[in-house]
């Protein structure tokens, strides 16, 4: 299975191809992608060293064009597919049906992968990418148990890759609004969840309050760490109970699932976070790397081998445990 | 400006469900009308049988008929019902998700707002391929939808205009997660939230509301006072998707408000008393927070 790493910035491409990645991905500085965060992201000249790099070193690069071209203002995303073929990113990870026949009709040469943003959760939606814009591989949304993607696999000729380690969204990714009805700021349009420029915490009588947009996500007692306010995973309050309704601040890690997914015939593990430091991003490669020599080995894999590095302290199966749901 | 009655997004009762279609049907001043389960596939069976009589009511009533599809597929069940809704059915379907695109494409068909349609091109994509009408994302601004209905004018664009926003959905069962229960033996407890669950903030703030995998807005969308803007802008038809207030007032609002009976503001004055208990927003139209909401005049 190959390794597909996040890199948020150049240095951070170098880390991640020096720590064992097969490919990395990355974005454009600008809404784009979908970790369009100050301070994040390559220019097209970055790209193109990029690039240069990981392909000095036996690496891909693969480019995020993963939000929904705003109406009226399409020429920036068709500006972003030609400089990223022109930077020679060895696929396009899309979402857009609009940029998706762009990309097909302009470069029928260039993979095309569809972004998890598409949210392609079964074979008929796999089909209508492979068979309309000759799409190569999909990038698996985070709804599905791992016999799931086996069956999956088994009905399509199109590669698999699913997310292994990181951020998690509780909602299917691309159908989710949660954001920009608090911030008018959403992952499809903007490139950003839950934005740190609508952020704010109060501190009153020793409890930090966390709201985003004016709305309080969640509140923490002393001691207690504020975790950022991520809308989904926050605390609110009904008529049954109060407390972590959508989803606990939990990370995935699928490491121990690697084994089962390499039965099911999955083609690429991913991990999240292009907006995570160099040292995270190492850190989590090699662990990787060093997790999928065991199992090509036949060794054990270490298990919560990578728990320190996740964001709640705790970690998650997802939906790949089908009890999740 | 057609009014459509979206599908009922809830899990009511299949005799109110029923009833409920009925009333639409004699006294709604609705052009179209969705009928099918879009958020969970487990409740289908409940209604499924009755869909038949629901669907010859509206269409001897004069109304247009579609059927819905589900909005998210990943049990084999799931796509195989959506396979054979798509290829089978003798009305317009509405497709909800990639999954029935991928049987409609070719055919005559309408898309609706669980589709990303966010630009002009994927628009342009989806009528070349067979869409006649296509429910725009609710997260869309007026800026788009200028752009798009400009863009585009072999579509008929329809705007989410009126009840809860639908803002996610999940592979996740929130309302068995909230009773402890699995989604598996969920014992159907979202029929106990015909209108959502309220979710509130920790401060008390009304903020979501829950309907099993699908999270909504506890606002109420409502466009009333645009649709003058609307109407100019090339937009075909409005949206109204039921609550469990009296839908039939609100269709008779929107209705007097498209003709030019009512102005704008006697309109919004007819919802404010038509659903009292519910708080109202446009952001998202607007282009700002969905949640907020700005006068007519203003936005």
């Amino acid at each position: 299975m190959e390794l597909i790493c996040p890199a948020g910035t150049p240095s951070s491409l170098r880390t991640a191809v020096d720590a064992g990645a097969d490919a990395v991905y990355c974005g454009f500085r600008n809404e784009t992608n979908a970790r369009n965060f100050p301070g994040l992201n390559f220019s097209p000249e970055e790209l193109a060293e990029g690039v240069t790099y990981a392909h000095r070193r036996g690496a891909k690069v693969l480019v995020a064009i993963n939000t929904f071209p705003r109406a009226g203002a399409i020429g920036l995303w068709h500006q972003a597919v030609d400089d990223a073929v022109k930077a020679g990113a060895a696929a396009l990870i899309l979402c857009d049906i609009g940029l998706m026949a762009y990309t097909a009709e302009h470069y029928p040469g260039t993979r095309l992968h569809v972004s998890v943003q598409a949210a392609a959760a079964n074979v008929d939606a796999i089909r209508f990418y492979v068979e309309r814009f000759n799409a190569k591989r999909v990038v698996l949304p985070r709804v599905l148990s791992v016999p799931e993607i086996a069956a999956i696999t088994r009905g399509t000729a199109c590669e698999v890759e699913v997310f292994v380690f990181g951020g998690l969204c509780a909602m299917a990714e691309g159908r989710c609004s949660l954001s920009s009805y608090a911030t008018g700021l959403s992952p499809n349009m903007n490139g950003v969840c839950s934005p740190a420029s609508h952020v704010a915490y109060e501190e009153q009588h020793g409890t930090i309050t966390s709201r985003l947009g004016g709305f309080t996500i969640n509140k923490f007692g002393s001691g207690e760490p504020a975790a950022y306010p991520t809308l989904c995973k926050g605390r609110f309050r009904t008529d049954l109970s109060t407390g972590y309704i959508f989803e606990d601040p939990v990370s995935l890690d699928a490491a121990t699932l690697l084994p089962g997914l390499r039965d099911a015939g999955v083609t690429a593990l991913k991990i999240e976070g292009r907006q995570r430091s160099r040292a995270y991003i190492e850190n989590v490669v090699r662990s990787f790397r060093e997790a999928l020599s065991a199992l090509d080995e036949g060794r054990p894999i270490p298990a919560g081998m990578l728990r320190p590095l996740s964001e709640g302290q705790s970690n998650t199966l997802g939906a790949y445990r089908k009890t999740w749901r | 400006m057609k009014l459509t009655l979206g599908p009922v997004l809830y899990n009511w009762e299949p005799s109110v469900w029923r009833d409920f279609y009925f009333r639409i049907a004699d006294e709604a001043p609705v052009d179209v009308v969705c009928v099918g389960e879009v958020v969970c596939s487990k409740r289908l069976p409940f209604f499924q049988d009755l869909v038949p009589e629901v669907v010859e009511r509206l269409a001897a009533a004069g109304k247009e008929v579609l059927l819905s599809s589900q909005a998210l597929i990943t049990l084999e069940r799931e796509r195989r019902q959506t396979a054979s809704l798509a290829r089978e059915a003798d009305l317009l379907v509405e497709a909800n998700d990639v999954t029935a695109l991928a049987h409609l494409v070719g055919r005559p068909h309408a898309v609706g707002p669980y589709v990303n349609v966010y630009n002009e091109s994927t628009l342009a994509w989806l009528a070349r391929n067979g869409a006649s009408r296509v429910c725009l994302p609710p997260e869309l601004p007026a800026s788009s939808i200028v752009a798009l209905a400009k863009a585009c004018s072999d579509v008929e664009l329809e705007v989410w205009s009126f009840g809860r926003v639908p803002l996610a959905i999940s592979a996740r069962c929130y309302h068995a997660r909230l009773h402890k229960l699995t989604k598996d033996n969920c014992q159907f407890v979202c029929g106990k939230d015909p209108d959502g669950l309220p979710t509130d903030t920790l401060d008390g703030q009304a903020f979501l509301s829950v309907n099993g995998v699908q999270t909504l807005s506890s606002t109420y969308a409502n466009l009333i006072g645009s649709l003058p803007d609307l109407a100019a802008m090339g937009v075909a038809a409005c949206r109204l998707s039921p609550q469990t207030c009296d839908m039939i007032a609100v269709a008779s609002a929107f209705r007097g408000v498209a003709n030019g009976m009512l102005d704008p503001a006697e309109g919004q004055h007819a919802l404010d008393l038509i659903c009292a208990e519910a708080s109202f927003s446009n952001g998202f139209f607007s282009g700002t927070a969905g949640a907020h909401h700005k006068a007519a005049a203003a936005v």
